[in-house]
């Protein structure tokens, strides 16, 4: 019982409420160099996530949808820890959140406020809303022209 | 005139929790509360018993051993049938065909009935409350026959906009397709009132069951529909076992729809010869031990009275309805003037799958999200709701579980009064 309510404390930390009430770069993106929508069927989340690339490069990056708190703060954690950094290093960071994600044991990596996330592991009918926007930034920076599924 | 107050508060009729042993499971070191009846109800000792004493004493294969057990095992199964057409007070057991359940049923009837009778130009009228299973076949159906489905409008409370909807109803239209009552609402529709404009304008009527038949009388004869679909699960029995409603004179002339074993007369490479309804539409072996399961599951609710369930739901929707309303900062979606034990939510500032995770640490299982109804969740302009669903086993102690979690939500989201 007590397991449960520290369970969901570590799930929904302040930094998470935080994100969820004021999103980060929480806009569309005329300008985007690359651009992939995102869906989760099962619950009916969807956003938009926009990226301007360049030298190989995020110099920009932003979101526009709505989804829980878990999705939403995910997505303005993602925009904010990605924005200039070379497409290789997202590429690597997003398998490395989805592994922080679903994995009982990850790799040891220092996630830095992306951490407050790893809450969800305990929580598995929700780690679709945590992935969503990743798979989308990476389908968007692949170029991959589909709708992101988390299925 | 000398009402007491305590009167004002409505009391739970039934206690029958103690007959459903996954009640007495702790989830997560708490008291199970589950309020997801509209997803699926649990299944009370009797049913799980008739399916184990079907495998260990009765099972066999239906309709085509000479031995003993086969013809015990055809016995049962059409027991069942018998059983199904009492529930539902059709006029002939003939015209109760086993399905996999609602979703099956609807499609056996779109790809039978209206693939063979409609053509280009037809219409198919269906509600803006509709479940997927009850829009999705008869989209399939107008893309192979060239017919256009045409939806009535459901006004801000929830209901059927019958205005509209006798102005949709028109020589074109050949088939009527609504719910009962509406899974994610809670409605419970004029169906009767439904059909007879259905029929004065010389279309069909579906009525999709899936909602009802645990919950209230059903009688297809005073209905006057044509066909009549539910689930078995959602009825306290098994899963993967339904059945589909089909008027005899209708029934009899449609077209098979899955080709196989026990569907036929007599087979050649050249031509076949299908049987007589309702084994045309039973291809392949059957799940008999469903049927047996739902035998018992209807013998359940029968004799607990499907009036008295449906009073009792009545008075805790009421008491649902007043709590969560009480709470401040919470809408309810859906609030039609006749309705079914569903409550549909949504909380300021809270997603409901926010929701749904901390209802959940708190022991009370809801469903949260679409509910397989995206175009009634556009209409109302929202991604999703919270619903509770409730079921003859609840009771107040679960209305009050579910209230005081709610307001745990807004706590801790810091939202609501």
């Amino acid at each position: 019982m007590n397991d449960q309510h520290s369970d969901l404390r570590e799930l929904y930390q302040e930094v998470i409420f935080d994100h969820n009430r004021n999103p980060r770069n929480f806009h569309a993106m005329p300008d985007a160099s690359h651009v992939a929508k995102g869906h989760n069927p099962l619950c009916g989340d969807q956003l938009m996530v926009y990226a301007k690339v360049e030298d190989g490069i995020v110099q920009d990056v932003s979101f526009v949808g709505h989804g829980c708190a878990i999705s939403t703060a995910s997505a303005s954690l993602m925009t904010e820890a990605v924005r200039g950094m070379p497409i290789a290093e997202v590429e690597a960071l997003f398998n490395d959140m989805h592994a922080m994600l679903t994995e009982a044991q990850p790799e040891a990596r220092d996630f830095g406020k992306l951490e407050v996330l790893s809450g969800v592991r305990e929580f598995p009918a929700r780690v679709k809303c945590a992935t969503l926007a990743w798979h989308t930034l990476h389908n968007a920076i692949t170029q991959a022209r589909d709708t992101a599924r988390t299925e | 005139m000398n009402a007491p107050v305590a009167m004002t508060k409505p009391l739970a009729l039934l206690d029958r929790g103690g007959d459903f042993p996954i009640l007495s499971r702790p989830i997560k070191g708490r008291r199970l509360v589950y309020l997801d009846n509209g997803a699926t109800t649990q299944k009370p000792q009797s049913v799980i018993e008739a399916e184990t004493a079907y495998y260990q004493q009765s099972n066999a294969n239906i309709h085509r051993g000479v031995h003993w057990l086969s013809q015990h095992a055809t016995d049962l199964y059409e027991q069942g049938r018998e059983s199904v057409r009492r529930l539902l007070n059709a006029a002939r057991r003939e015209e109760i065909v086993f399905t996999r359940g609602t979703t099956e049923a609807i499609n056996l009837v779109a790809f039978s009935w209206a693939r063979a009778n409609l053509k280009a130009g037809d219409e198919i009228l269906i509600t803006g409350m509709e479940h997927h299973s009850n829009i999705v076949p008869w989209q399939l159906v107008c893309a192979q026959t060239g017919a256009h489905l045409r939806v009535a409008p459901v006004t801000d409370s929830g209901e059927l906009d019958m205005q509209a909807y006798r102005s949709l109803l028109g020589a074109r239209t050949r088939l009527v397709g609504v719910a009962h009552v509406s899974n994610a609402l809670g409605t419970i529709n004029p169906v009767a009132e439904v059909t007879r404009l259905a029929h004065e304008a010389g279309a069909l009527v579906l009525i999709d069951g899936a909602q009802a038949v645990a919950h209230k009388v059903v009688d297809v004869q005073a209905l006057d529909c044509d066909f009549y679909v539910f689930s078995g699960h959602k009825l306290y029995g098994p899963t993967g076992i339904g059945a589909l409603y089909a008027r005899y004179a209708i029934l009899k002339d449609m077209p098979p729809w899955q080709g196989g074993g026990d569907m036929i007369h007599t087979v050649s490479f050249e031509e076949s010869t299908y049987a007589d309804v309702p084994q045309r539409f039973e291809a392949g072996t059957p799940n008999i031990a469903g049927v047996v399961g739902m035998d018992a599951a209807i013998r359940y609710v029968q004799d607990v009275g499907l009036d008295a369930i449906a009073a009792h739901e009545r008075s805790l929707l009421e008491l649902a309805t007043e709590e969560l309303l009480s709470l401040g900062g919470l809408r309810i979606i859906g609030t039609a003037a006749q309705k079914a034990g569903i409550v549909s939510f949504v909380v300021d500032g809270i997603h409901p799958h926010d929701l749904g995770t901390i209802l959940d640490t708190e022991g009370v299982a809801i469903r949260a999200g679409h509910h397989c109804a995206m175009p009634l969740m556009t209409r109302f302009g929202i991604p999703g709701t919270a619903r509770a669903s409730l079921a003859l086993y609840n009771t107040e102690e679960d209305v009050a579980a579910l209230a005081a979690a709610l307001r745990k939500a807004q706590k801790l989201f810091g939202v609501g009064r």
